[in-house]
This record gives structure tokens, C-alpha cells and sequence, in this order.
């Protein structure tokens, strides 16, 4: 399977990657390569394995249900481009 | 042609915890914009999520009580998307591996049958922050205090075919979470959220239609209207000789429409994975077994016991149950009372209609249960009639008292001193000497008017059904 221009043009808008159109031939080749590994990895039966959902074969700890957290609201705000009555301001979005 | 509407509802109902489901900021709500967000909740860099066991915890409540299938492992994906309201661009929710899978719950449809919808699944996934589109230096402003708050999904089956079967089902899981103490079921405040699929086919055929979902329908009663609205839109479309596309729509309902949000061709393509962050969640026999040993009686159940209990009718046992505060509060007025069908009535009529008029809601009742208890247990043991009863709550609705103290300082008992009662009686009769002739020329109505009389006399003290007797008893003596 490869990757043609117009598929790495369109996993660049939905990753909000702003590449040129000069590097699109080259990514595509090169995520095609990549595409290719996982091929070759395809061919190997694994009917007999379970998939795993995380390479390390451990279970997820749990929390207790405590709030641990503080008001920090000034400290995160001081390093935000734009803030006001205590929002974040990001550029307008239209629904 | 004949069309027949298909339903499938996503519920998306905030968990009751203290915490958020992956971090430990709280979920209060109503904070001061972004005090209640942390860097795991801003998606700050090299922050990780440490998830909540109470979360877990509640989806296996529910799961239980919907005879879910529950899985030995769960796993955590991100659902990749870019909105101001997600700072991290991606979303912690389930897709291969969700914590309930699927089951089933019964509806009780109008004419008094039931039906079974079948429940997909539900997942766990955190909730978004706020957007606020008002004009901030010509800027939207982001309030991420929701950012993290635990939420379970809850995927229906396309089994439902009318508005009102979509409305029976969606009561029926926001009753079943509040008896679960699992979430508030605040639609106002954004706890129990519903969006909608609407398809309609031609009556008979297999295939569904193409579905368009509407979001965030918060009421019942919008949900109700948006989709016969968007079921009639839908037919129009193919009668005039188009195709309903697939896509998201809005309810108006200032304007009273439903519109295009996006076409989902043009859609976010989400690319789940796994959430390398997060490692599966194991759940036991032994965890399942818990949750189970910590459900409480369910609303079918309650309705049953209602029912056998009490000697309700089914549609009294429904009103009662419907709402686990109602539920209890009765009870505790049977209990005190005796009278489990007085009690009913009470609750479900004179009570709410008096909380309707006053425009609170149940929690907020002035009356409390023992004492409303307490004055019905009056009418049981004949100290006061069901009239005066009225008047003792009215009185209560106002002030701390109990029914005792107030029919004591207000002289409400009725008068049970037959001598006393007699005189009334008599003197009732010396004054209407004409209608006792009529009623002795078998005009036998009058009787009605007498007991009027005394019971205007005595200030509606006097017991009507001794005065009834009393009356008997003198004029066919």
C-alpha cells in the first residue's frame, strides 16, 4: 500500500500540519516506506497471539475519588497569549 | 406512502464524582471561570492521566443494572479532533474496548404496554470545556473547567420508532442513573445530555435509512419536538424527490427548526487509537460482584413493590417511582399515615400540585415528609377531615410547625362530643322546617343541605359522615 499526494494532503489538515507542496512527493514516499514495515509485519501469523492494546503487559492503577488539585489559575494564565474575566482567549470560532 | 421513523439516542450523562475522571481538580460546579483546571485538564506538556476509580466504579453500576455484558479488559483511545475546548486535540474515550457493553432495559409505552430497547454499550470519556462566543477583544473565550469531567456515553440500539418511545427511553435511563446516585441528572446544567439518530423507511422495508443526528437536545421536551420535526423533513425530502445525506444537525428552538452543522463526508476523520498513556483496565468477577452487592432497588423493582405493597394502581406506583426523591418522600408519608393510598394521592396531586403552582422544585419542598405524614395521620384517626387537612398544610407550607401544634393552636380538631354535635343538629333542623317536610315527603337529597348546614356551623369541624348519621337518625326515628 502507498501513500499518494492528495492522502498526505489531506492526514496533513487533519493534523493541522502546515507543509509545503514541494515536501508532499517526499512524504509520500517516505509514510509509504513506513506503510510497507507494517506490511512485512502483516505477513507474520498471529493467530495464536492476543492482541495487546499497550506493549507493557500490565493493568491501569486506579485513584482514589479526592480532589488533590488547587486554584492555580493565575499561574497558568500568566503564560497564556490572551486572557480575560479569567477565560483563555484563543482567535474567534464560528460555529 | 407510508413511513415508519427509526430512533437511536447517545446519552452523554456526567458521572457524580468529586474529581475529574483523570485528574484531581474538582467537578464542582458553577466555579469561577478556569479554577477548577488543571495542567492535566489544559493539556499542559508531560502531564499524564491517572484515572478515577469511582468513574470506574459508577459505569459498572450502571452496567449491572442494565444486564450489561462487562468485558475483563477496557481500553482508553483518543479520539483525535481540534476544537479551543480540547487543549490537548484529542479526546480519552473508549472505541474497540468499552467498559459496558450490551444490554437491555424495559419502556412503558402510553397505552400501558412495555417494550425492550436494547443498549449498545457505554463508555467512559472525558467531558470538553466551554466555549463562550460572546466578543472578547473580537476573540472566543475558553473556560476549561468541564474540561475532564467524567462522562458516560450511553449507545442505544435503533430500536425505538416514535418520538414518544425516544422520550419514554430517555426518562427511563435518567431515572435509572439518578437511583444509581451515579449522575445528578441536571439537564439545565448540562449533567444528562441527549443527541438523537432519525432515519425514516418506507413501512415494511428491512434496510434503514440514511440517519442524521441532532445534538444537544437538553430537554424532553425539545427532544420530543426536534425529532418530528426532522422525521417530517426527512419525509418531505424523499416525497419531493430527494435523498437525506448523513449529517449533523442543530435544533433551534427559538426558531423552531433544524439545521446543517456538517455533512459527515466533510467530517473529522478521528483516527482512534490507543491511548499509549493509559494502560487497560482490568475488571474482576469479583468487581462486578461488588458493584451488583451495591445497587439499590431499581425503579421496576420499586414500581412492583409499589404495587404489592401498598395496593397501588400500576399508573400510581409509575407516577411515584419516577423519580427516586418522590419515591422516598412517599413512603416516609405512608409511614407515618397508614394509609398508602392517601398518601398517594396526596403526594402525587395535592403536594406537587402545590410545588407546580409555587414553581420549586421537589427537593426544595417547604413540607417535609413526617410532617405532611404527620397531618394526613390526623384524617386517618379521624381528628380533623380531609378539608381541614388542606388548610393545616397550607398553614405548614409557610412555617416549621407540625400538624399537632397547628390544629391545636388553631382549634382545627373536629368536635366528637356527640352531645355537642346533637344540638347542632337540632337547632339545624328547627330552623329549616320546610325542608325537613320534604324530606320526609321522600325529597331524601335534603340530607345533603342539613350536613352543609352543620358543617357551616361548626367551621368544617364537625365529622360529616357522624353528622350524616345523626341526621338519619332523627328525622326516620
Amino acid at each position: 500500500m502507498s501513500l499518494d499526494s492528495s492522502d498526505v494532503k489531506k492526514i496533513a489538515h487533519l493534523a493541522r500540519l502546515g507543509i509545503s507542496d514541494d515536501a508532499v512527493p517526499e512524504y509520500a514516499t517516505e509514510l509509504s516506506r513506513i506503510l510497507e514495515l507494517v506490511e512485512q509485519m502483516n505477513a507474520v501469523d498471529t493467530s495464536a497471539v492476543s492482541p495487546m492494546a499497550h506493549p507493557q503487559d500490565v493493568v491501569q492503577r486506579l485513584r482514589p475519588d479526592e480532589v488533590t488539585e488547587t486554584d492555580n489559575r493565575d499561574g497558568f494564565q500568566g503564560v497564556a497569549p490572551a486572557t480575560e474575566d479569567g477565560l483563555y482567549l484563543v482567535p474567534r470560532v464560528i460555529e | 406512502m407510508a413511513w415508519e421513523t427509526v430512533i437511536g439516542l447517545e446519552i452523554h450523562a456526567q458521572l457524580a464524582t468529586k474529581s475529574k475522571i483523570f485528574s484531581g481538580a474538582s467537578t464542582a460546579f458553577g466555579a469561577e471561570p478556569n479554577t477548577q483546571a488543571c495542567a492535566v485538564d489544559l493539556g499542559l506538556p508531560g502531564v499524564l492521566p491517572v484515572l478515577n476509580r469511582e468513574a470506574v466504579n459508577m459505569a459498572l453500576r450502571f452496567g449491572v443494572a442494565i444486564g450489561a455484558e462487562i468485558a475483563p479488559y477496557n481500553v482508553f483511545a483518543r479520539k483525535n479532533y481540534f476544537y479551543p475546548d480540547l487543549p490537548k486535540g484529542y479526546q480519552i474515550s473508549q472505541m474497540e474496548l468499552p467498559i459496558v457493553g450490551s444490554g437491555h432495559l424495559e419502556i412503558e409505552l402510553e397505552d400501558g404496554s412495555s417494550k425492550t430497547v436494547g443498549v449498545t454499550r457505554a463508555h467512559l470519556e472525558e467531558d470538553a470545556g466551554k466555549s463562550l462566543h460572546e466578543d472578547y477583544q473580537g476573540m472566543t473565550g475558553i473556560d476549561l473547567n468541564r474540561a475532564g469531567t467524567p462522562l458516560l456515553e450511553i449507545v442505544s440500539e435503533p430500536d425505538m420508532r416514535s418520538a414518544k418511545e425516544a422520550i419514554a427511553y430517555m426518562k427511563k435511563i435518567h431515572a435509572l442513573v439518578r437511583y444509581l446516585g451515579i449522575c445528578d441528572g441536571n439537564m439545565q446544567e448540562g449533567s444528562f445530555r441527549c443527541d438523537a439518530n432519525v432515519s425514516v423507511r418506507p413501512v415494511g422495508q428491512a434496510e434503514y435509512g440514511t440517519r442524521a443526528e441532532l445534538k444537544n437536545i437538553n430537554s424532553f421536551r425539545f427532544v420530543e419536538r426536534a425529532i418530528n420535526l426532522e422525521v417530517e423533513r426527512q419525509i418531505d425530502v424523499i416525497e419531493s424527490g430527494g435523498s437525506v445525506v448523513q449529517e449533523t444537525r442543530l435544533y433551534d428552538s427559538d426558531k423552531h427548526e433544524t439545521r446543517s452543522m456538517r455533512s459527515k463526508e466533510e467530517a473529522n476523520d478521528y483516527r482512534y487509537f490507543p491511548d499509549p498513556d493509559l494502560l487497560p483496565v482490568a475488571i474482576s468477577e469479583a468487581d462486578i460482584e461488588a458493584a451488583r452487592a451495591t445497587l439499590p432497588e431499581l425503579p421496576d423493582e420499586k414500581k412492583k413493590r409499589f404495587v404489592s405493597e401498598f395496593g397501588l394502581s400500576d399508573y400510581d406506583a409509575g407516577v411515584l417511582t419516577a423519580e427516586l426523591e418522590v419515591a422516598t418522600y412517599f413512603e416516609v408519608v405512608a409511614q407515618e399515615c397508614g394509609d398508602a393510598k392517601l398518601a398517594s394521592n396526596w403526594v402525587s396531586s395535592d403536594l406537587s400540585g402545590a410545588l407546580h403552582k409555587s414553581g420549586i422544585e421537589f427537593s426544595d419542598c417547604p413540607v417535609d415528609a413526617v410532617r405532611l405524614g404527620g397531618v394526613l395521620k390526623r384524617v386517618v384517626d379521624n381528628t380533623i377531615s380531609g378539608k381541614i387537612a388542606k388548610q393545616v398544610f397550607d398553614e405548614m407550607w409557610n412555617n416549621d410547625a407540625d400538624a399537632d401544634t397547628i390544629i391545636e393552636q388553631k382549634g382545627l380538631k373536629q368536635i366528637t362530643d356527640t352531645g355537642a354535635l346533637e344540638a347542632m343538629v337540632d337547632d339545624v333542623l328547627a330552623a329549616n322546617a320546610d325542608q325537613v317536610e320534604q324530606y320526609r315527603a321522600g325529597k331524601t337529597k335534603v340530607l345533603g343541605f342539613f350536613v352543609g348546614q352543620v358543617m357551616k356551623a361548626s367551621k368544617g369541624k364537625a365529622n360529616p359522615g357522624q353528622i350524616n348519621q345523626l341526621f338519619k337518625q332523627k328525622l326516620d326515628s
